[in-house]
């Protein structure tokens, strides 16, 4: 529909909504309940260099209006990605956003030049908050001279742009995006989730084998609104936003917010058919609000 | 075909401690047929509890298209479906993951069927398919204590059946591993559901015969999304093979995954 097209550095979206990363597979499992190419994008299992198994079990709990999460990047390494998974998803009309992770720049650097290559990954979006880095910890996603550096390392050797996946858990999130962006970033994703816990009532011990994990859901949602607001005004780089969306209006709150498309993460796991849901409701959505065209949305709550 | 659709509770009754029978139904029924598969449920339509439920499916009735499930009602989201009356829906997503191969075992063969508290449920339609394909079924149930024991005169009437107690308050007392043993009991295939614990038991006793274990595992998605489920495969420990519980299980041939 002519209304819900968004044309961002490398995609050009048929409509502005995507499942986010981490809570899609690499599409296999859904394609058994809907058309894939129905979707805006598709931002794939985050990559790393090596296959990962990932952290032990319990690696979820659930939380008020939320969950947590400890998956631990499990992967296949990105050869495998490359040659099963994205050939597979080639029978899709979707472009596909394909997450990079690893332990240091190297790593990077590796999965970065190796997946953007594929003919249907059009962007790549960097995961800069991963718990378990070798070098600085979780420096890549808190520090923005040492983030500014990665990006700069991934863009010399990617063939599509590059969008970078901010951490929540950071005490600036605009000093972040600026540095980001000065270091030649195409565009952000925001935001990943934030780092939480919960302990077992009998036991008294954390109820994820990993203690700590990400918190991801509606609780979230006003965090990211809030980070998408501050960011989406101090950087001219756009943002794909996402955290707790799991209806057409939070769609929009996040457009209003300064976001130009949305991602969908942990309502996927709630209501399988959330994306085609949202994507179809989408248009009577913005007709009944006045809107003609869905980039009006964007950027409406700005001083 | 895995559906999603708002089913009708027909029955909903308290049948142990804190343990109920929930009957629903709906059209999903018709893709249904495979005893050991489960259902995921939305218990609100609020975000509290956000997440989905994941409950064994242990009776199906295709002509009524109706199938019912047995739970306990522990934590939040169980407590709000125990509160569901007679017509209140219920947002159902299944049937999902892969049941009990009962292709690997013949007519006139008889089959063992080990279950342990909450994981006695899906061993009933498994028990009832068994026979009606002329499979002697024996059963050896486990529960904690007398008020916790559930579906004793259902399994009987299919077959043989020990009821063990954890506290000895109702029938042998002790672990099914020892009613196995002191029973004597003699069996071409084994079908289990219960705790780890009592699995990785039964594989050790019993894992050089024919044994398909019923697998429970927290869970994010149900469908195989998330990979909050995984566990190693048997031939590689401690690499990255990995099985789903959800979408490659619930039910594994013995040493197919470490427990």
């Amino acid at each position: 529909m002519i209304m819900l097209q968004v044309n961002l550095p490398g995609l050009s979206l048929k409509n502005p909504i995507m499942p986010a990363s981490g809570c899609f597979g690499f599409g296999r499992e859904y394609s058994k309940l809907y058309d894939l190419s129905q979707l805006g994008s598709i931002m794939i299992k985050a990559s790393t260099q090596e296959p990962r198994f990932g952290n032990p079990t319990p690696r979820v709990a659930e939380t008020e209006a939320g969950m947590l999460n400890a998956i631990g990047l499990q992967n296949p390494g990105v050869e495998k990605v490359v040659s099963s998974e994205l050939v597979w998803l080639e029978q899709y009309d979707v472009p596909i956003i394909a997450n990079v992770a690893g332990s240091q720049i190297e790593d990077y650097v590796y999965v970065a030049d190796k997946i953007s290559q594929s003919k249907n990954v059009h962007a790549l979006e960097l995961n800069i908050s991963c718990p378990n880095v070798k070098t600085g910890g979780i420096a890549f996603g808190t520090i923005p001279e040492i983030a500014a550096q990665l990006t700069r390392a991934v863009k010399e050797v990617s063939n599509v742009p590059v969008y970078v996946k901010l951490s929540p858990n950071v005490a600036n999130i605009v000093d972040m995006a600026k540095a980001i962006e000065q270091a030649g970033a195409d565009g952000l994703t925001m935001i990943n989730t934030l780092i939480g816990m919960r302990l077992d009532i009998k036991t008294g011990k954390p109820v994820i084998a990993n203690k700590t994990g990400g918190l991801s859901g509606p609780a979230i949602k006003p965090v990211a609104i809030r980070m998408i607001y501050e960011v989406s005004q101090a950087v001219n780089i756009p943002i794909i936003g996402m955290g707790g969306v799991q209806t057409v209006d939070d769609v929009i709150e996040f457009l209003y917010a300064g976001a130009s498309a949305v991602a969908v993460g942990t309502a996927n796991f709630v209501n399988p058919f959330v994306c085609p849901e949202i994507i179809n409701q989408l248009p009577g959505r913005l007709k009944e609000l006045g809107f003609e065209h869905v980039t009006e949305c964007i950027g409406r709550s700005w001083k | 075909m895995i559906k999603q659709e708002l089913m009708v509770v027909t029955k909903q009754e308290k049948i142990a401690e804190h343990i109920f029978q929930l009957t629903l139904q709906g059209e999903l029924v018709s893709e249904m047929g495979n005893p050991g598969q489960f259902v995921h449920l939305k218990v609100t339509e609020g975000s509290t509890p956000l997440l989905r439920r994941p409950i064994s499916i242990s009776e199906i009735n295709l002509e009524k298209k109706q199938f019912t499930m047995i739970y306990r009602a522990e934590g939040a989201g169980t407590q709000l479906l125990s509160k569901k009356k007679t017509e209140d829906v219920v947002d159902v997503l299944g049937p999902l993951g892969n049941g009990f191969p009962i292709g690997e075992i013949e007519k006139g063969q008889t089959a063992l069927l080990v279950g342990g508290g909450i994981g006695v449920p899906p061993l009933l339609e498994l028990s009832r398919q068994l026979v009606a394909k002329g499979v002697n079924v024996q059963h050896v149930l486990g529960f904690q204590s007398k008020s916790a024991v559930f579906l004793e005169e259902e399994f009987t009437m299919l077959g043989k059946t020990i009821i063990s107690t954890d506290d000895g308050t109702y029938g042998y007392q002790g672990f099914v591993t020892d009613a196995i043993k002191d029973h004597n009991i003699q069996f071409d295939t084994m079908f289990s559901c219960g705790p780890t614990p009592m699995l990785k038991a039964l594989e050790r006793l019993h894992g050089h015969k024919p044994l398909f274990l019923s697998l429970e595992e927290r869970m994010g998605c149900g469908i195989g999304a998330c990979f909050a489920c995984v566990c190693h495969t048997g031939d590689d420990p401690t690499g990255t093979s990995y099985k789903k519980v959800c979408s490659d299980g619930p039910v594994f041939k013995a040493g197919e995954v470490v427990l």
